[in-house]
């Protein structure tokens, strides 16, 4: 398609976002403003209740605005068919969601059968999804209760990519998992966000796996986005004294790593 | 084999059929108008208590009394589709019977309904709408296969309650399994009720374990196991809907109250009328508050009544002139206010009297006699007399009042009064148990209750019909009281009892040879 000139026209747009619940009571999100560009790894962290997944699910409509604007490729989403929009945009949450009645080759089927697809296609949508995240190829006709926390959260990724969305997003999308295997489908996951050249907005609680994973880092706090930058900067130090303080912990982490190393007398492992 | 099992079994498939056809129905409509409702109320907490408290409630009221509701609500919908359309939509038999089965079976598919629905996992719903689902994909896609399990369960517990509850049908004039049930129970005929309700109980465990077994291969998506269920019940449905595909033309309807002396009346005017070469439907075992409206309204064509109950019930008269002048007086009114014809009496009179036991009566000839003493003594009625204005007349004109009254079954009724648990009761006064359970008739010196012969009652439409009539000309004035008493403790007695078929053609061999022999009807 034709550029129209402006190389940094933003993919996804909010604009002076608010949205309330319980009638006006608590305040979601005050006035959120956020342009991310395509090819983009964005992380939205802050504490609870800080607005992070209202703001997410604004993008894909499972949330109406009360006020403001959210665009996604050049339109407001306000005019797009909602179930349409949804299929063009890829949605893991914690939850996983994975649909107890179908076999996971039949919970991948799910958006490309909406779009109508032709059943060859969607067969080898299946194969070639599966390789992706990593699964056997067994385990398209497994039940999902067959499967591990790791191995269902990996197949909903391939669900949500399974018709070649641009976006994704990811609310807390390893959060119930044990750490090392949240650790590897992190990774894993990254390796695909390139790989695919995918536009990618994380929500997390976990300052450490953003830091891990994304390319900047909105900080959120009481419905108003107090920081965003790159994790680098955002280590080196920040205006907002919430964002300062979720920063403290990966860096004290980092510290007390590097001084354990020192007083071992060993290199650190990546020089 | 027992005579009366071999009775019984004879009638099984006869009955089968149309409880199936009445089940069937009842819970199509039950799970078609539900489930639709069960997923509006899921989504709105405000219908949800309305439609469950609305169900709630039907569930409380007795099946039985919810017929008896359904009648008159029939009779006016009734009316209103003559004036509407020129025709009336029976009032009486499968009908209401359907429509009330079906209200009954609509809690268990709601409850279960809109408890499915709720406890679909909230992450499934957020899966569904963001893979991209439409509301409408979501609910067939998602939600209701979800939720199938305990949909289905509640579809379990309304086949099985309707199947039990059709056998109340017999009440307002439908046939079914009951019908085992409630004219054995009238006879006692224990054989009679057992297979009625074994039959009642064998085909609920059926259904039940059928539909068990779909739900089963569903969860499985076991297709072949599915189809045996499907088809076993598809197949047994189709079966008792297949005599009406077969149905003959032209069918007179007669009716009977719940009695023994109705049964074997209505059994000998069917003997008379088959033997005239036309179709004869029975419906026993209606209340007699039902039964003369179903008569006015063309649900019934022709059953026995008695003149002092329309008298007093229908006309709502308090007087009670000689037994001639009221026959004239009710035979006018009846053809002018419900074009209702009244054939004429059939000789006997069956009085409501009050009766004791021989042993107990010492001294006590006359009613006048009994109300000094009543307040010591205990009344046992059937289930009407007690509500009906014959009973208040009684007691106003001789100042009765009795220590206490106890209403039965008319079965239980003789029971109570022969052990001793009651020592008065409202006996009919052509009861054979009068002399076989030796009790004395006191005497209504006063006349406060009219008198009470039996008359033949046919429907407006059927008011000039020349087989009917000639079928039935001959039973006018034939059947004594003596007789019919002997006729009636033929079916009543304890032992050696025979069936009512059996009493209905000794009935009409007392009527004369020459009147019945088809030689001469023609």
């Amino acid at each position: 398609m034709e550029s129209c000139g402006m190389a940094s026209d933003p993919l996804i747009e909010l604009i002076k976002v608010s949205k309330s619940h319980d009638r006006g009571r608590s305040r979601a999100l005050d006035g959120v403003s956020l342009r991310i560009e395509a090819g983009s790894f964005v992380a939205l962290v802050g504490t609870s209740g800080a607005g992070k997944t209202t703001a997410l699910k604004t993008i894909n409509r499972l949330i109406e605005p009360d006020r403001g604007e959210v665009r996604f490729d050049g339109a407001a989403v306000a005019d797009l068919d909602a179930p349409a929009l949804r299929r063009r945009i890829g949605y893991v949450f914690q939850e996983v969601g994975l649909f107890p009645h179908m076999t996971i080759g039949e919970n991948i089927a799910i958006t490309p059968q909406l779009l109508g697809w032709p059943k060859p296609d969607i067969a080898a949508r299946i194969a070639e999804l599966l390789d992706l995240v990593e699964l056997p190829q067994g385990f398209a006709s497994r039940s999902p209760h067959a499967l591990s926390g790791g191995q269902r959260q990996r197949a909903a990724v391939a669900r949500a990519l399974a018709a070649r969305p641009r976006v994704m997003l990811m609310d807390e999308p390893f959060g119930a998992l044990d750490p090392v295997t949240r650790d590897a489908l992190g990774s894993a996951y990254r390796a695909l966000h390139e790989r695919l050249a995918m536009t990618t907005i994380m929500v997390t609680h976990d300052v450490q796996e953003a830091v891990l994973l994304a390319d900047r880092i909105v900080v959120m706090s009481m419905g108003r986005i107090v920081a965003d930058d790159t994790p680098g900067a955002l280590l080196a130090g920040s205006d907002s004294a919430e964002a300062a303080q979720l920063m403290a912990m990966p860096r004290r982490q980092a510290e007390r790593v590097q001084a354990l190393l020192d007083a071992t007398g060993r290199p650190p492992a990546h020089g | 084999m027992d005579e009366r099992l071999t009775g019984a079994l004879a009638l099984l498939a006869g009955y089968t059929a149309p409880h199936v056809q009445l089940s069937a129905v009842a819970l199509a409509l039950g799970v078609t108008a539900s489930l639709p409702l069960a997923v509006a109320a899921s989504r709105r907490p405000r219908l949800r208590a309305v439609v469950l408290a609305v169900a709630s409630l039907v569930q409380t009221i007795p099946g039985l009394a919810l017929l008896a509701l359904f009648y008159p609500l029939m009779l006016a919908l009734s009316a209103l589709t003559a004036r509407l359309f020129g025709f009336g939509v029976p009032a009486l038999g499968f009908l209401p019977t359907v429509l009330a089965l079906t209200v009954y079976s609509m809690l268990p598919i709601l409850r279960n309904g809109v408890a499915a629905m709720l406890g679909v996992d909230r992450a499934c719903l957020e899966a569904a709408d963001g893979v991209g689902m439409t509301a409408r994909q979501k609910l067939f896609r998602v939600e209701l296969p979800l939720a199938a399990p305990v949909i289905m369960a509640g579809i379990r517990t309304a086949a099985v309650w309707t199947i039990g509850m059709a056998t109340l049908s017999t009440t307002v004039g439908q046939a079914s399994l009951g019908n085992f049930i409630f004219s054995g129970l009238q006879t006692e005929n224990w054989i009679s009720v057992l297979v009625g309700c074994a039959a009642a109980v064998i085909l609920a465990l059926v259904v039940d374990r059928l539909l068990g077994l779909i739900e089963a291969a569903a969860v499985r998506r076991d297709v072949r196991r599915m189809a045996i269920g499907l088809g076993a019940l598809v197949a047994g449905t189709a079966a008792a809907f297949a005599p009406l595909v077969s149905s003959p033309g032209e069918t007179y309807v007669i009716g009977a109250k719940n009695f023994s002396e109705q049964f074997v009346l209505a059994e000998l005017m069917a003997m008379r009328m088959e033997a005239a070469g036309v179709n004869v439907a029975r419906k026993p075992g209606l209340g007699s508050a039902v039964i003369f409206r179903a008569l006015a309204a063309g649900d019934i064509d022709v059953y026995v009544d008695y003149s002092g109950t329309l008298w007093t019930n229908v006309l709502e008269r308090r007087d009670t002139p000689p037994r001639d002048v009221m026959l004239d007086e009710l035979t006018r009114a009846m053809r002018d206010r419900y074009g209702v014809t009244v054939v004429g009496a059939l000789g006997f009179e069956n009085a409501y009297a009050l009766a004791m036991r021989r042993d107990r009566a010492a001294g006590i000839a006359t009613i006048v006699d009994l109300a000094p003493v009543a307040p010591r003594l205990t009344l046992g009625s059937d289930l009407e007399f007690l509500s009906r204005p014959e009973s208040a007349a009684l007691k106003q004109a001789y100042g009765l009042a009795f220590a206490q009254e106890k209403s039965f079954n008319p079965t239980f009724m003789y029971r109570a009064i022969a052990d001793g648990s009651v020592d008065v009761i409202s006996a009919f006064s052509s009861d054979g148990r009068i002399a076989g359970d030796d009790l004395v008739v006191l005497a209504d010196v006063k006349h406060a209750i009219p008198a009470y012969d039996a008359v033949i009652l046919i429907s407006p439409r059927r008011r000039d019909d020349a087989v009917l009539r000639q079928a039935l000309a001959p039973l006018i004035g034939a059947i004594p009281v003596e007789r019919m008493r002997q006729t009636n403790f033929m079916v009543d007695r304890d032992t050696g009892k025979t069936s009512v078929e059996e009493a209905a053609r000794f009935l009409a061999s007392g009527i004369g040879a020459s009147r019945i022999a088809p030689a001469d009807r023609r």
